[in-house]
């Protein structure tokens, strides 16, 4: 007879960027590497892959709208269907890749994983990655939401096609992104061209993987060495280093610190309470938090109003116990959130 | 699963054991014979000689049974009905080779599938008609009586008569996505399961709502009990009936709940003539529940891999479940 099932969970990789900007070759490198690994696809109807894949599923992108009285909590009923329909062949591949529409919004492919039992227990969300024009990211941050939602909310972004733009251009508009989201890794590519483990398996979304909340061009990495010019010695800033004059008047980052521990009485009430009022406004969120005897780092992340935490492992002898939040999002009230947060100390 | 410490009487002895080698994703009986929806093209007769017989190139997606066929829809687009010997045939195929998504019988022998937002229907006379949902069709049940096909979407139900090409669908509104969909035995309700876990309901006579909730997570299994009086689901760690007896339904009464567990009702399948039911927990167990006082007697021992198919004989001499992991049995009382 059968062993009892031990399921591990498929990764899925939501891939989203504007119209044109080189979703499909990224696609079309993930299949076609010599990798070893089997992906099942779900394209949107107007997707072309050139590669012959077995298991490349035609989405519709439907987004429903969920009764429990939050406006901003979304799924794609397309995907629940979808996944459920793939893992009757869950043998077949070893993950999961959604290509969406350039005009798509990434929170309701991510809630989805959240919101549905089902969906959650038998797939978990790897990453959002977002590939962007560089020709035409600067025009499109002014005059498309979409493309501004998806960068950021991203957790990797691959500024493509830099062969087609001046050097300072590029530095110019790295800065632009990293006012929206510092705290995604950000590759530059010319024809998609990334070492996959950069985009794959990724475990954005595990909050066993949350490890510091830094933004990311604070980190040594290679893709970035040219990165020095901007941030310089910005580092503590709170605001996401020395971006803060490329500012978005109206997506930007909150990062919210203490080295005092929190009250969980008072820090529970109060994020649940900003998250139902500011859920609509907040993309993304990420936390690590200290509590007041309490011998464990709490961590938590959260998408809109949706949020999902958890005790991590125990603080380490020589770690600094402190708390710290990030928040992206569109007109967020950062001295109320400071105040607020700062309430929470015990 | 029992809230007492003694062990429940047990019938897991008399089950006879079957490797089914793959997740069945349902089970029917063609006469006596019972039969595993396989989650992977094929459907395994479990008569004295069990074979397997392929009837798609792909993922089976969705599954029904009169007693004389089975007719499945695939991940490859086709729609296949099998009999008892293993013969099958294509019924229907869609042109741009979606995946068939939803597939229903009408008691004249109508069949119903979907693909996509298009809902088809093949009448006994072999003719074909065709209704656009106003998003993907997410559930198919045909009425008890008259060629009547209830069509699950997105904001509710669409009622189309497809042999009345002048009558106006009628729509059911509710807000939100409805999944399944079925109607009671005497034709005189309609409950959906939403991506919410709840479900909703409307009294046909005059669409008065009903909602059902309390759920731990989303309904995936519904089923009438023999004469109609309860309507039985998953979704929770117990056993959820709704009482559908008397004129309102379930409106204003509590549902009656038993069997209560550790692990979440995964499947559900009341038998045909008794008052009782047979349920499949997320961890492997199957038991039948007694649905006057709630007794208990276990079919199969927790072994982790949900329960994925159950089903009973016309009769209710015979009952069937398979797993996840590919453990099936049959028991014959």
């Amino acid at each position: 007879m059968t062993a009892p099932a031990t399921p591990g969970k498929i990764p899925v990789t939501v891939l989203t960027g504007y119209l044109g900007a080189g979703k499909t070759t990224l696609l079309n490198r993930i299949l076609s590497e010599p990798h070893g690994k089997k992906y099942a696809v779900i394209v949107n109807e107007f997707g072309e892959i050139g590669i012959d894949n077995e298991l490349v599923v035609n989405a519709d992108e439907e987004v429903f709208e969920m009764n429990n009285g939050c406006i901003c909590c979304t799924v794609r009923g397309d995907l629940v269907r979808i996944i459920d329909g793939l893992m009757r062949r869950k043998g077949r591949f070893d993950a999961i890749i959604v290509e969406t529409t350039g005009l798509a919004d990434p929170a309701p492919v991510a809630q989805t994983f959240f919101v549905d039992e089902q969906v959650g227990t038998k797939t978990k969300l790897d990453a959002v990655v977002t590939v962007a024009d560089a020709k035409w990211l600067k025009d499109r941050l002014k005059d498309a939401p979409e493309a501004k939602n998806q960068i950021a909310f991203a957790d990797v972004i691959l500024l493509n096609k830099t062969d087609l733009v001046a050097p300072e251009d590029l530095r110019e508009l790295e800065a632009h992104i990293r006012g929206l989201n510092p705290y995604a890794r950000l590759h530059r590519t010319e024809r998609a061209r990334v070492a996959l483990d950069e985009v794959l398996g990724r475990n954005a979304f595990d909050l066993d993987r949350i490890l510091d909340l830094e933004p990311a061009f604070l980190e040594a990495d290679e893709h970035d060495h040219d990165h020095d010019y901007d941030h310089g010695d910005d580092a503590d800033h709170h605001h996401g280093g020395g971006l803060k004059h490329y500012h978005d008047e109206e997506m930007q980052s909150v990062s919210l610190k203490t080295d005092r521990p929190l009250d969980p009485d008072k820090f529970f009430p109060w994020v649940q309470d900003l998250v139902a009022v500011e859920g609509p406004n907040i993309l993304r969120c990420k936390g690590i938090l200290s509590f007041k005897d309490d011998p464990e780092r709490f961590v938590f992340q959260g998408v809109h109003m949706i949020l999902d935490g958890d005790h991590q492992r125990p603080w380490g002898a020589d770690e600094e116990r402190s708390s710290r939040i990030i928040f992206i999002g569109r007109n967020l009230p950062e001295e109320k959130m400071r105040e607020g947060f700062e309430s929470c100390i015990a | 699963m029992s809230d007492t410490a003694a062990p429940l009487p047990s019938l897991a002895e008399r089950v006879r054991a079957i490797d089914a080698g793959a997740t069945a994703v349902g089970v029917h009986f063609l006469k006596s014979t019972p039969v595993f929806v396989l989650g992977e093209e094929a459907l395994l007769l479990a008569g004295d000689k069990a074979h397997c017989v392929a009837v798609h190139a792909g993922g089976i997606l969705c599954s029904v049974s009169d007693g004389a066929r089975i007719v499945t829809g695939g991940d490859d687009g086709r729609l296949i009905e099998t009999d008892a010997d293993g013969e099958h045939r294509e019924l229907a195929a869609d042109e741009k080779r979606r995946w068939i998504d939803q597939v229903a019988l009408a008691p004249d022998g109508a069949a119903a599938w979907s693909a996509g937002k298009t809902a088809h229907v093949l009448t006994r006379k072999g003719e074909e008609r065709t209704f656009e949902a106003p998003s993907t069709v997410a559930g198919l049940a045909f009425a008890p009586k008259g060629l009547r096909l209830a069509i699950a979407h997105y904001n509710g139900v669409t009622l189309w008569f497809p042999n009345a090409p002048g009558t106006a669908p009628q729509k059911l509104e509710w807000k939100g996505s409805h999944l399944a969909v079925s109607f009671s035995p005497d034709g005189r309700f309609l409950v959906t399961a939403m991506q919410e876990p709840t479900l909703h309901g409307w009294r046909l006579a005059d669409g008065q709502h009903m909602r059902m909730s309390g759920y731990s997570a989303r309904v995936r299994s519904l089923s009438w009990s023999a004469g109609g009086d309860f309507l039985a689901t998953s979704g929770s760690e117990q056993l959820i009936l709704w009482p559908f007896d008397g004129k309102t339904g379930p409106m204003g009464r509590q549902p009656k709940m038993l069997a209560r567990g550790e692990a979440r009702v995964a499947v559900v399948a009341c038998h045909p003539r008794q008052p009782v039911a047979a349920i499949g927990t997320a961890d492997g167990q199957v038991l039948l529940v007694r649905l006057d006082d709630g007794a208990l007697i276990e079919v199969r021992a927790a072994d982790g891999a949900a329960v994925s198919a159950l089903g009973w004989d016309a009769n209710g001499q015979t009952l069937a479940f398979g797993t996840e992991s590919g453990a099936a049995g049959v028991l014959v009382f």
